[in-house]
């Protein structure tokens, strides 16, 4: 028998009262942790990642450096209380350590590592909360960590879960949506328009992967919005403080901001 | 591009928009968890030209409500509770019954979550056109959503929202509409909460929401009439009711529903299907997996208020109380005659009851002790066959409900129950329904139309069945027509058997090709998409054979010598595949009739006719699109290679099996086509010589023909039994060859789903009691061990006396074996995948798409095999593929049921007719014996009967045989034994129900007896 609730109801209703093409809700938060060199969290409804990034900095294993470009190296720990039911993973479980590569090879095209020879930069991604979307919300935490970190990127990944129920395409599933329907999740670089991961654990037929696919990209475009938003947030308020004074900054308008971020990516 | 967008939930409202409850799991885990809830402004409330909402051009309930109540002169539309669903879809399903409703979303759930058949009634009915219902999302509107408080059980939640919803309505009903300067305002309607639940509506009336019960608002509507007898009494025990406790407790209380489940889990308590016993009303089993034998329940006490097909937990009694099952016919009309239905006052102790406790004593006493069986009784009931909800706790159970649609029950109105026959009297009064099963028990209702409905078929559902009333309760649905009319037998056979009968709807009938009757195979081209990769088969001599007047040719065969030596044979089949496009309107209603049904007079076709009787209907002279299973056979009949394709064919001839009977036999005709079938036939008789060294079996069932008088009287003159030519077999056999190839094939590409059909061998007590007449009476040994053994003991189970013998034990032995079924391969363990009956290690159904569903689906399989297209993706899914199977296996059983209600009801009729000339008399064998009568099956009309014996007989059931004691020497009748009896049929004088009466003519009178 079908499970209890309803994927899609007659009304075009999700489970959670969102409708085919409406994400969750994103709260994105990149104040300063500890000594970590750039930090973010970010929650799509009630998935939370906290992601911190040190480096470039000396690598700690010196035969993994490279002498023509950066390490990347991904850590990933997912808290014991971040799913209902309570369970600890050791840190070489399989599917913490499968997470981490993905996140790896992601941001590998993306991040310039050959402007830091034999050095390394470290991405701590700490799961808090879980309700599907875990890779997506972790690059998305993982790409704004590197961004405050101001880390040189070519340009943001923001990736998104898309799945099919029957026919219907819909995105950025929970827990309940993507333990009964088949899902992609994609990355893109929104301003290249690249796409740096395709991922999919589920069988999804042929034929309808190339409209989630199309859909997902499209996706990341708002994701993308959103992000960049937050970042020019942030660096407005640093500005401000920087500038020490009692004096009203006017607000830049958006193009000034977009100068501004793309300053801080390329220095 | 579609708009996307990210929903803001702030986190100030994680109050309303955070769900937080814990579950438990299977192991006993106690999980945490939250969901989130996204509150929207944006969820219509679906009134015409609300200013509030931007309901667009859906929205269907007009601003000014509905008039037609005269309680609510300023217009209303109704709010209904959850309960009105559950319990009074009949009366929502009216026709007359249609005020503007709407259905909340929490109402939906919990339709949902109670019942899943009428969830699906429900949504049915938001589709209907004649219906005024709007689906509004109140848990996602920010206004109505409601979010569970401490210690509130979730029905109180549920209330509590409608509520809520309600109240919603009534404001918004008042805001959408500003008050316009100078112009006079028309009276706002009233949304009103109809609901049964008498605490829901003090509740309400404390927060002044208008609100009524339903059968108030019925009865105050313009028509009321009709709907009234609709209403279910179910509804009512929430009311709280009058002097119930002065009432009798008849039946012991049931058990709580959480201790049968931990009674069943415990293993102290069984749990099964309740069977009545079709002989003996007052007495029934269950089969339980923890007995070999079913445990027997006697006596009505005991039986605790079961119904048919209802799952109960049962109570074993210790060893020394069990009992044997009776040989008694008990028959309820003739014992409970004087019942009187209105005396629900107070339900005497009467005579009826004591007779019956009588009758019980002395059977008691003349059980037998050696076939002493489990004997308990019923404690509880886990699900109702005849509610279509179950038991919240009872889900938690795993039961498999598959496809329980709400039971509905033809019956007559017993007319001596009856108060007052006067026609005009309009006034309620309470009688008895008995229904045309004899497996059901009378039915009590209340109605106001009582004397008109004497003498018709009606439909009724029972709504409950208290402690304190010896007979169910229930509710008139719908009458069918006068009895023995042949449209109210019809429709009540149809019913009866839940077969779908409406005619196709415009949205499947869009599915047909726009040529309509006109389309043809386009001239071959390389572009045309109808000729792609299919090959062309014009040319060959291919021809089909069939029964007389058959309009749905799905099969055609050709054969012709190779080169080499070898033969090279043919099947061809309709190719209905490309006409029925997954996942449309049309495949949907395929799917949910599963099957064409074969009435005497009718069919019920499973595809529109326009497809069935011509598109792809192989006719002759056409070119048709075909579906092609082509061998290359040696002479020996041995599978040299076999190859599958889609193909373009013309049959050259479409022949009777008479026809091309008498043209293979005719040594004057030497043409191909002539030649193909002789060639067909000499490979037919080898493939089923290998067949039958394989073990299978050959099996008779009662199959008689129905000879009409003209096809347009359609009245039946006689009955013939049904004849079997060889080219019957020949086609059977290229059938079945056609079938098992198919079936390799997709089993091999599509090992998780493919589409296939088995025969599960049967358990080899079935066979004890057969093998122990056939032992006592014939000296014969069956020998059950395996298929082969069996079909080479049933070929010697000879009386050279009686030819009709052997075809006598084949159908008896049938009887003891299971029915065969459709499956998903990946379902079950491959060692399973056997057809016990044809001794094949793999099956399926290929060759009639018409008329069959999983042949649709075997097509696709099949087509996606050889890589014509890919397979559709619900096709690929073992859940969907089960599902669609559970419904085409529950069908195909109806169908078979229905058409042998159908014969037999068309063989009354022509015993009726016959008998009107000269007394009926037939051959007949015993086949079972009885304390006072005998079953006995005229093979010639393919019917059983009992003849019963009023006056005392002896009877020895060890020996199976009665002896008559008479003046002139005893006289002793066996099983087995050839009797004459003679056939009338009668009418009941109650309940208008056509009887076939039997009485013994020969090897004596029992007509005194």
């Amino acid at each position: 028998m079908s499970s209890r609730v309803e994927i899609l109801n007659d009304g075009g209703y999700r489970s959670d009262g969102r409708k085919q093409y409406e994400l969750r809700d994103i709260v994105i938060d990149l104040s300063q942790r500890g000594t970590a060199d750039g930090s973010a969290s970010i929650t799509h409804g009630l998935t939370e990642v906290l992601v911190e990034v040190f480096g470039p900095r000396e690598a700690k294993v010196r035969a993994q450096t490279m002498h023509d470009r950066a390490l990347i190296n991904v850590e990933v720990n997912i808290v014991p209380f971040s799913t209902g039911e309570r369970r600890k993973r050791s840190r070489g479980d399989k599917r913490i350590l499968e997470l981490g590569s993905t996140i790896k090879s992601t941001f590998e095209p993306v991040v310039q590592t050959s402007l830091y020879p034999r050095s390394e930069i470290d991405i701590f991604v700490h799961v808090l909360q879980q309700d599907g979307g875990l890779l997506q919300a972790s690059i998305n935490a993982s790409t704004l960590a590197l961004i405050s970190a101001g880390i040189p990127l070519h340009d943001f990944v923001c990736a998104v879960t898309g799945g099919v129920h029957s026919t219907a395409p819909m995105l950025d599933l929970t827990t309940l949506e993507e333990n009964d329907i088949p899902h992609v999740t994609v990355a893109v670089m929104p301003k290249t328009k690249k796409v740096t991961l395709v991922t999919m654990e589920t069988r999804l037929h042929v034929d309808r992967f190339g409209d989630i696919f199309k859909l997902a990209c499209e996706a990341g475009q708002v994701i993308h919005k959103e992000m960049k938003r937050a970042v020019s947030e942030r660096t407005q308020k640093l500005v401000t403080a920087m500038e020490m004074g009692p004096r009203v900054v006017p607000s830049a308008d958006v193009g000034d901001r977009d100068a501004m971020i793309d300053d801080l990516n390329d220095y | 591009m579609v708009e996307i967008t990210i929903r803001k939930r702030p986190r100030t409202d994680a109050v309303v928009t955070q769900r937080k409850f814990f579950k438990k799991t299977a192991r006993g885990k106690v999980i945490k968890v939250i969901r989130e809830r996204y509150l929207r402004n944006d969820v219509s409330c679906g009134i015409e030209h609300c200013g509030l909402c931007e309901s667009g051009s859906e929205a269907t309930l007009p601003a000014s409500g509905a008039f037609d109540h005269e309680l609510y002169p300023n217009g209303h539309l109704i709010v209904p509770d959850t309960n009105v669903f559950l319990s009074q879809m009949d009366l929502m399903e009216s026709n007359s019954f249609n005020p503007h409703i709407v259905l909340l979303q929490t109402v939906m759930e919990e339709v949902r979550h109670r019942s899943l058949p009428l969830f699906n009634r429900l949504k049915g009915l938001v589709k209907a056109e004649d219906k005024n219902i709007w689906v509004f999302y109140n848990e996602y509107r920010s206004e109505t959503a409601v979010i569970r408080e401490e210690e509130e059980t979730p029905n109180d939640r549920n209330d509590r929202g409608i509520r809520k919803a309600t109240a919603w309505y009534n404001e918004h009903l008042s805001l959408a509409r500003p008050p316009i300067r100078g112009k006079l305002q028309p009276p706002l309607p009233t949304a009103i909460l109809l609901t049964d639940d008498v605490a829901n509506r003090q509740k309400a009336e404390k927060d002044r929401i208008p609100c009524i019960s339903i059968r108030r608002y019925v009865e105050g509507m313009k028509k009321s009439g009709l709907l009234l007898d609709l209403l279910s009494t179910a509804g009512e025990e929430i009311e709280p009711t009058k002097a119930v406790a002065a009432r009798q407790v008849l039946y012991p209380a049931y058990l709580p529903m959480s201790t049968l489940l931990a009674g069943v889990k415990a293993g102290q308590l069984h749990q099964g299907h309740f069977n009545a016993n079709q002989y003996n009303y007052l007495e029934g089993n269950v089969p339980a997996p923890a007995f070999s034998k079913p445990v027997l329940l006697v006596g009505r006490e005991h039986m605790n208020r079961a119904v048919q097909g209802d799952i109960v937990a049962v109570e074993i009694f210790p060893e020394s109380e069990w009992k044997a099952p009776a040989d008694e016919v008990v028959d309820q009309e003739a014992t409970l005659r004087n019942d009187d239905a209105s005396d629900s006052e107070e339900e005497r102790e009467d005579d009826e009851a004591l007779a019956e406790q009588k009758l019980l004593a002395v059977e008691a006493a003349k059980r037998r002790a050696a076939e002493r069986q489990p004997t308990g009784r019923v404690v509880g009931i886990i699900k109702r066959n005849w509610r279509s909800y179950v038991h919240s706790e009872a889900r938690y159970l795993n039961l498999q409900y598959v496809f329980t649609p709400h039971r509905r029950y033809v019956c007559h109105i017993d007319s001596t129950s009856l108060t007052s026959s006067n026609t005009t009297s309009l006034s309620q009064q309470t009688v008895f329904a008995t229904p045309v099963s004899r497996l059901l028990p009378r039915i009590r209702l209340r109605t106001r139309q009582a004397p008109t409905l004497v003498g018709q078929k009606i439909l009724v559902t029972i709504d409950r069945w208290l402690a304190t009333s010896r007979y169910p309760e229930g509710h008139f649905v719908r009458a069918l027509g006068k009895v023995e009319t042949k449209e109210a037998e019809q429709e009540s056979l149809l019913l009866e058997f839940d077969v779908p009968y409406r005619p196709f709807g415009k949205a499947i009938l869009d599915c047909l090709p726009q040529q309509g009757d006109s389309w043809i195979v386009p001239p071959k081209s390389t572009t045309s998409p109808e000729w792609r990769d299919r090959e062309d088969l014009r040319e060959l001599l291919i021809c089909s054979i069939d029964p007389p007047g058959c309009q749905d040719i799905d099969d055609a065969l050709h054969a012709r010598l190779l080169p080499n030596g070898n033969i090279e044979a043919g099947v061809h089949i309709a190719d209905v595949s490309h006409f029925v496009l997954p996942d449309n309107p049309m495949d949907h209603e395929a799917a949910a009739r599963g099957t064409t049904v074969y009435l005497v007079d009718k069919r019920i076709d499973m595809l529109p006719a326009l497809l069935g009787t011509n598109l792809c209907s192989l006719r002759p002279h056409v070119e048709r699109l075909a579906f092609s299973v082509i061998w290359e056979l040696t002479p020996d009949a041995e599978i040299v290679n076999v190859r599958f394709t889609k193909s373009v064919i013309a049959s050259k001839e479409a022949f009777t099996y008479e026809a091309a009977q008498l043209r293979k036999d005719d040594p004057n005709l030497n043409d191909d086509l002539t030649k193909g079938i002789r060639l067909l036939n000499s490979l037919a008789i080898k493939i089923k010589a290998a067949r039958m060294a394989a073990g299978a079996l050959n099996l008779a069932s009662p199959e008689v023909k129905i000879q009409m008088d003209s096809p347009e009287s359609s009245d039946p003159i006689d009955v013939e039994q049904k004849e079997l030519l060889e080219t019957n077999s020949l086609v059977e056999e290229f059938m079945l060859l056609a079938n098992i190839s198919v079936a390799k094939k997709i089993q091999e590409t599509f090992p998780q789903t493919a589409v296939l059909r088995r025969h599960l061998p049967p358990p080899k007590t079935n066979f004890e009691k057969l093998q122990d007449i056939l032992m006592k009476r014939k000296g014969m040994v069956l020998d059950v061990s395996s298929s082969g053994a069996l079909a080479a003991s049933l070929d010697k189970c000879l009386d050279p006396s009686e030819p009709a013998f052997n075809t006598l034990v084949r159908i008896m032995a049938t009887r003891c074996m299971l029915s065969a079924e459709y499956f998903c391969s990946g379902s079950v363990s491959r060692d399973t995948f056997g057809h016990y009956g044809l001794a094949s290690p793999i099956y399926t159904h290929f060759t009639s798409p018409i008329r069959r569903y999983a042949d649709v689906l075997v097509h696709r399989q099949l087509s996606a095999a050889i890589s014509y297209t890919t397979l559709h993706p619900s096709l690929h899914s073992k859940s969907h593929v089960e599902r669609t199977l559970d419904v085409v296996n529950k069908r195909h059983r109806m169908a078979q049921m229905a058409g042998r209600a159908s014969v037999e009801f068309f063989v009354g009729l022509a015993l009726k007719a016959r008998g009107e000339k000269q007394t009926v008399t037939e051959d007949a064998f015993v086949i079972r014996t009885f304390r006072n009568g005998l079953g006995v099956f005229v093979s010639k009309l393919g019917i059983e009967g009992l003849v019963m014996f009023k006056r005392e007989i002896q009877f020895d059931a060890d020996k199976y045989t009665i002896t008559v004691p008479s003046d002139n020497g005893d006289t002793t009748i066996s099983v087995f034994d050839k009797v004459t009896v003679r056939i009338e049929v009668e009418k009941d004088a109650n309940t208008q129900r056509g009887k076939v009466k039997m009485t013994l003519v020969n090897p004596i009178n029992s007509s005194a007896l």
